[in-house]
């Protein structure tokens, strides 16, 4: 796409430009139209409706309305709060989230930066999110800001491990950490696909990388760094306005890209699950975006299904669980690499 | 050991468990009534917005001192015996206009108790829930029929009709002194004898109370 690109606009800063708002263009629509589908999702699975009237058929409206909403409302800044550091924390959040999207491989034919180290880089990037939730929680000057700022902090570093060592078994197999490569190992039908794989090893690899993914975007069961019965709202409860949006597109933008890296990962990415069947650049766009938005679906299912974690609970489940068992998967797969060669 | 593996089976399974339970209740059909779309049957003798048949009042005041918040107001106007006011649907001829009318339904606890009293069955509690208004004042219905300007033709009238009574009375002081005995046995006998004196006389002060209500009426 680049190189197309190139060829016909003959210049090289507009396409770098053109290539980095390819993802902003998906993540905006993408993030009012899971909010939407969230809210529907929740209502039947508690045998409501959800929004029902705004836009006509089945309310699909509504968030536009919310975000116009949001828009024109006032920029409160609390007395108390550290101003720049609680200015600037909506926009480290949501860069931390953005610039993850630049090694995500969309299709075989666009992928925002194809760096031999895509997968590392992405993880290394996410981790910046956690800056912009510290900073948000600390610069509020709220007690629950603060909570929910260090609750998100241990939380992260936490499960950071479980998410490294599961992608780790992975990158093993193929040998490299660039996602494309990943995606073209995986081509074929959907046997090839790394979830499949050396069964039941990278099962449990992709199972764990799912728990500790969604820990990582603070979804529930793992959702106690927002914790609405404990901390009001966690690090955003000052923000309101253009702000709390952003900060609201940041954590669904997370969704979508953890759910992508699972998809690229371990379900095959851009790839068809039939082969040659509906495979190509275009479909491997919708093949993509349907596997992302397949578990941002599991993602939505299990937040209206499980309750909230307990602090320790959450410690138990990252350190003693996760964390062990994808060593053993690690050192499994390991040891099947060396053994197969 | 073994009960760390179970746990975590059991964690996995119960996950799963869940997962199912809400995957079915995605596909019930939702229990939503979409109010302002659907509306459902109210039962039967819901209590509601008040309602008052105002050919049927007779102004008895008997739902106003029922009602335990005094939203009810009522104020009434004799009539002249020239007037025929009509009767009620149950028959109960109608003696006293009724210019005012007022129930403030903010006040309203729809508790109904105004609705047995009403000799005449006219007020009622309807059906009709909807009824928000923007102006609190838009909240005090006023039932009574009557224009300001029938009022007022009543008033006259009565006052007119009063004094007509009043001089009558002067007029013809034995009139309506002579049943008087017969009907109060005490103080009888001083009534009886200086019948020709004027009401203002002092003696037959005992007198004036049996008496009042037919001055009145």
């Amino acid at each position: 796409m680049k190189e197309f690109l190139i060829d016909i606009l003959q210049n090289e800063i507009l396409v770098y430009v053109l290539m980095a708002a390819v993802p902003l263009v998906w993540i905006i629509p993408f993030a009012l139209f899971a909010v939407w589908w969230e809210r529907k999702i929740s209502a039947h699975m508690q045998d409501r409706l959800g929004p029902m009237r705004t836009g006509g058929w089945h309310g699909w409206a509504q968030t536009i309305a919310d975000i116009l909403k949001l828009i024109q409302k006032e920029d409160i800044i609390p007395a108390a709060a550290d101003r720049k550091l609680f200015n600037l924390a909506p926009y480290v959040v949501f860069v931390g989230s953005f610039a993850a999207y630049a090694a995500i491989p969309f299709s075989a034919a666009y992928v925002g930066s194809e760096i031999n180290i895509g997968l590392f880089y992405i993880l290394a990037v996410s981790s910046f999110v956690v800056v912009g939730l510290l900073m948000a929680g600390w610069a509020s000057n709220n007690k629950w800001s603060l909570f929910g700022a260090m609750r998100a902090a241990a939380q992260i570093v936490s499960y950071e491990i479980p998410v490294a060592l599961s992608l780790l078994a992975v990158v093993m197999i193929v040998g490299t950490f660039d996602l494309q490569e990943i995606n073209r190992a995986q081509s074929g039908y959907f046997w090839n696909w790394f979830v499949f794989q050396k069964f039941p090893l990278l099962f449990v690899a992709a199972t764990i990388y799912f728990v500790a993914s969604l820990a990582e975007v603070n979804r529930t069961p793992f959702d106690i760094p927002e914790a609405e019965s404990e901390l009001v709202a966690g690090y955003h409860t000052e923000y309101g306005g253009m702000k709390f949006a952003l900060l609201f597109l940041a954590e669904y933008a997370n969704m979508f890209a953890v759910s992508a890296i699972a998809a690229t990962v371990f379900f095959g990415g851009w790839n068809s699950p039939f082969g040659d069947f509906m495979s190509g650049p275009v479909w491997g766009l919708f093949w993509f975006i349907s596997k992302g938005m397949a578990f941002i679906f599991v993602h939505m299912w299990l937040r209206w299904t499980l309750p909230r974690l307990r602090v320790d609970q959450l410690m138990y489940v990252g350190w003693k669980v996760l964390i062990p068992f994808s060593f053993v998967i690690v050192l499994g797969v390991g040891f099947w690499v060396m053994l197969a060669r | 050991m073994g009960t760390y593996f179970k746990n975590i089976w059991e964690g996995i399974w119960t996950v799963l468990v869940g997962m199912k339970i809400t995957w079915s209740h995605l596909f019930t059909p939702a229990v939503t009534i979409q109010y302002p779309d659907v509306k459902l049957k109210l039962p039967e003798r819901a209590r509601n917005r008040l309602y008052v048949n105002m050919d049927d009042c007779i102004g008895c005041d008997q739902c106003a001192m029922a009602c335990p918040v005094d939203c009810i107001t009522i104020e009434t106007l004799k009539s002249t015996p020239d007037v025929d006011l009509g009767l009620t649907s149950v028959g109960t001829k109608k003696r006293l206009y009724v210019p005012r009318f007022d129930i403030d339904i903010a006040k309203c606890c729809y508790c109904g108790l105004c609705v047995p009293p009403c000799p005449t069955e006219c007020i009622k509690m309807t059906d009709v829930y909807e009824f928000s208004e923007y102006e609190r004042n838009n909240l005090i219905y006023r039932y009574a029929t009557m224009t300001p300007a029938e009022i007022d033709a009543a008033k006259t009238k009565l006052a007119a009709y009063e004094k007509e009574q009043a001089e009558k009375k002067a007029a013809a002081p034995p009139k309506p002194a002579a049943p008087a005995p017969a009907r109060v046995p005490v103080g009888a006998k001083p009534a009886g004898v200086p019948a020709a004196k004027p009401v203002s006389s002092p003696a037959p002060a005992p007198v004036d109370p049996p008496e009042n209500p037919e001055n009145k009426s």
